[in-house]
């Protein structure tokens, strides 16, 4: 949203300045203010482009409870997806904790982004007032604003953020003809003392446990890398198709840890065919209320693979 | 599915014998006797006639959009495991250590999306420009097919690429550690083109925001001045139309700039006179500094090289001998004037050649002969731009950022050879 949108004086001033229109000037059709209103969703830290509404802390406990709480934890405090809540005063330290709450410098942008983004498999379903209700919620989990604060599209843009101060425009790489911070030289003869140290290497074993066996990741003519087969470990299958967001081998997360499922199917005839079918439509009561998601895009082989190594009864990561 | 067991001989032997003269003159210095002194062979056997030589082939047209032949199954990108917490926010990456020359092939230009791939149909799509316009206007695909156009080479990068490696070595291969790089001819319209046929106000306009029609509609502030200098609305890659991985059907490429400003599945494009300050431009995208700091609107890729062969997870067949050590050089900043490669880590450099073109704002080829002695050694390349601007080492970046800021690592990669050939990630 812009402040003064396709003013008079500017078509004026600009039909006036250029003499003759090249000929496709006339394509496109006019965009009319009411048309774009739909679209022209985006907010500045200013506050221009907020719509009209509000909402309180208690609202947006309500709304964060049904919609969000599932990914993102009962107090933001979720990893699984990203944490909301937390990290406030450790960006300078050794382990800076980046939440919207730690980082960001207006709180203009969190009501623009959940209002556009969120909830991640439904976005754009929150009225105006929802947005403003879970935001300032959200603000609260962070202790930005007060349990009983209630906030409108006059009172965002004032909401003073944690990191206000914390972003520079001083750097080299804004412009393209920017002055780097940091320089090297051409030195080609003795430019190192001996011998070169290694100062990091990937630990034995780490990149077979993630990746399965690299040979794979090559193109090899001499008959012994394999041409179709491309082996990933049933683990990193499990991580690359998302089910370690909510299962690990050995603890419960939102789903049952796997060796439990192992031990509870150990007897049941047709187990692999049962959980298939329960992966592949969602669904939940078997171990809780919480509820698994329809696992639609894993390729029926990968299925097969992570099922039976979730059924060997030992899966280890 | 495998051919028979290949004729006798080794990839080696091949190469000498249909090797370029340059090359063969090389060889046959190298052969010195020990090295390729077998290759003109003691037995006498005549080499079989393979079966395709006896058949009909299939006919033509058997495979109307043609595919990589079936042995090149392997080659594709991929995701890293554990990287990102959704399959929908996350990233392929581009498998740099299998492609040749400069140019990207469309189904392995590297993907990050942030709220997964929308299937859009072009019939329906529309770009609205408003704001700071006189003519607020709409156009349909087809509009933006009749305007004039342009075709150009440039690279995208992510602004993330290499960011898993500023505290550590982390990945194991080129793929896993710069590919989220890709390098494509794009065609469609110079965005100053557009602006100027809405009748963009340039003296109270100075940035101009982008939005995706994903689900994230993702948004990015550009500023004026670069928009109407080389930005480019697309519709084209390599020849055809864009992929949906890559924004089917329009996006922005922004010549040099970190990949997040290459608006994808683009609908909008709103002229202001103030940043925004999206999600992507301060909470992520925006790089941490020791004590606190972030650096906002790191919009520059600063020049970069990578030796893309022999690199991490590779394993040389032969222990010594010659191999050609190959690798791509960039910089958002123009073209790459000169790129050097080291064996031993550092300490002495030699020039590489460059492949032509050497074009601005795209990756550019290099290639150095290099003769393995079969000890250890440390593989690394060092680019040059024409600012004069020299590639960092890691030492030299992390005394002045750090390790926390995720974005922008471009400094020299080091590969280990080991004396069993294997080909590793480390840090020096
Ligand atoms: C299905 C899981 C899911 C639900 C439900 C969901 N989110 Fe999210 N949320 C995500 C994911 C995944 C991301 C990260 C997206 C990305 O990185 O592009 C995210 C990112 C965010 C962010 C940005 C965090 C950051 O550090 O960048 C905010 C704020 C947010 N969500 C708020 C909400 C709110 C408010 C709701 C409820 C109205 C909600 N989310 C519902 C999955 C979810
Ligand atoms: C968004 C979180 C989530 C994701 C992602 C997820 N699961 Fe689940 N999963 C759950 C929950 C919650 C349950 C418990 C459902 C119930 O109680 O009926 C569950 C249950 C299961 C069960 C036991 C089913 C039963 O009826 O006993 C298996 C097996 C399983 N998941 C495997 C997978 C696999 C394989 C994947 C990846 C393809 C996956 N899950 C992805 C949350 C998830």
């Amino acid at each position: 949203m812009y402040r003064f949108e396709g003013l008079a004086l500017a078509l004026a001033l600009f039909s006036a300045a250029t003499p003759a229109a090249p000929v496709w000037h006339g394509l496109g059709q006019p965009l009319h203010a009411e048309e774009i209103s739909s679209w022209d969703i985006d907010v500045r830290p200013d506050g221009v482009g907020l719509p009209a509404g509000h909402g309180s802390v208690a609202e947006g406990q309500a709304v964060y409870d049904a919609q969000c709480a599932g990914c993102h934890g009962t107090f933001g405090e979720s990893t699984d997806y990203l944490a909301l809540a937390g990290g406030v005063g450790t960006l300078g330290t050794s382990s800076p904790q980046r939440t919207v709450g730690s980082k960001l410098d207006y709180a203009t942008t969190l009501w623009d982004y959940i209002n556009r983004a969120m909830p991640f498999n439904r976005s754009k379903a929150l009225s105006p007032n929802e947005v403003y209700a879970v935001t300032a919620y959200v603000l609260n989990l962070n202790d930005i604003i007060p349990a009983d604060a209630r906030l409108d599209q006059h009172s965002l843009p004032k909401v003073e953020m944690p990191n206000r101060k914390g972003f520079t425009q001083q750097h080299g790489m804004m412009r393209v003809d920017g002055k780097p911070d940091v320089q090297n030289t051409l030195c080609m003869k003795k430019c190192a003392p001996a011998p070169v140290k290694l100062t990091s290497q990937l630990p034995a074993g780490f990149a077979t446990q993630l990746y399965g066996d690299l040979e794979g990741h090559f193109r090899r003519f001499n008959g012994s890398a394999p041409a179709v087969a491309i082996s990933l470990s049933p683990a990193a299958l499990a991580a690359s198709h998302g089910c370690l967001v909510c299962h690990a081998p050995q603890q419960s997360k939102l789903g049952p840890a796997f060796v439990d499922v192992a031990r509870r199917y150990a007897h049941t005839a047709e187990a692999t065919t049962l959980l298939r079918d329960k992966i592949r439509h969602g669904g939940s009561g078997v171990w809780g209320n919480a509820a698994m998601p329809a696992q639609t895009a894993v390729p029926d082989q990968d299925l097969a693979q992570i099922l039976a190594w979730i059924l060997s009864a030992a899966p280890t990561p | 599915m495998h051919e028979k067991t290949p004729p006798r001989g080794r990839l080696r032997q091949d190469a000498a014998l249909s090797a370029p003269p340059a090359r063969r003159l090389f060889l046959r210095q190298l052969a010195g006797s020990a090295v390729l002194g077998a290759a003109a062979g003691a037995a006498a056997d005549p080499l079989p006639v393979p079966d395709s030589a006896k058949q009909q082939g299939k006919p033509v047209a058997s495979s109307p959009y043609g595919q990589p032949a079936r042995f090149e199954a392997n080659i594709i990108r991929r995701q890293s495991p554990g990287l990102t917490r959704t399959n929908q926010s996350s990233i392929a990456f581009t498998p740099l250590q299998s492609l040749f020359g400069i140019i990207t092939p469309n189904g392995l230009h590297f993907e990050r999306d942030h709220a997964g791939l929308p299937d859009i149909d072009p019939a329906q799509h529309r770009l609205a420009v408003h704001g700071l316009v006189a003519a607020p206007k709409l156009f349909s695909m087809d509009d933006i097919l009749r305007l004039p156009s342009v075709s150009r080479l440039h690279f995208i990068e992510c602004g993330a690429n290499s960011g898993m490696e500023w505290g550590n070595a982390a990945m194991p291969t080129v793929q896993f550690t710069h590919g989220m790089l890709s390098c494509a001819e794009y065609t469609g319209v110079l965005l100053s083109t557009l602006l100027d046929a809405v009748g963009v106000d340039l003296r109270r306009g100075r940035y101009v925001l982008a939005e995706g029609a994903d689900g994230a509609s993702l948004t990015r502030t550009l500023p004026l001045s670069m928009a109407m200098d080389d930005v480019l609305l697309v519709y084209g890659q390599n020849g055809e139309m864009l992929r949906p991985e890559n924004g089917y059907p329009l996006r922005l490429v922004v010549p040099g700039v970190q990949g997040v400003s290459s608006v994808k599945w683009l609908r909008r494009l709103e002229v202001g006179d103030a940043p925004w300050h999206t999600r992507e431009e301060t909470l992520h995208y925006s790089d941490l500094m020791p004590g606190g700091q972030s650096r906002q609107f790191t919009w520059i890729q600063e020049a970069k090289s990578v030796i893309t062969s022999p690199s991490g997870g590779m394993q040389l067949l032969d222990k010594g001998g010659y191999y050609e050590i190959t690798g791509l050089a960039w910089s958002g900043r123009g073209r790459i004037k000169r790129v050097d490669v080291s064996a031993d880590g550092g300490r002495s450099w030699q020039p590489a050649r460059l492949q032509e073109p050497v074009l601005s704002k795209a990756l550019t080829r290099f290639r150095y002969d290099w003769v393995w002695d079969g000890t250890p050694a440390l593989l690394q390349s060092r680019c040059m731009d024409e600012t004069g601007y020299v590639q960092p080492a890691l030492r030299q970046l992390r005394e002045v950022r750090g390790t926390r800021s995720i974005y922008h690592n471009n400094a020299i990669q080091t590969w280990q050879v080991a004396a069993d050939g294997g080909v590793h990630n480390v840090q020096v």
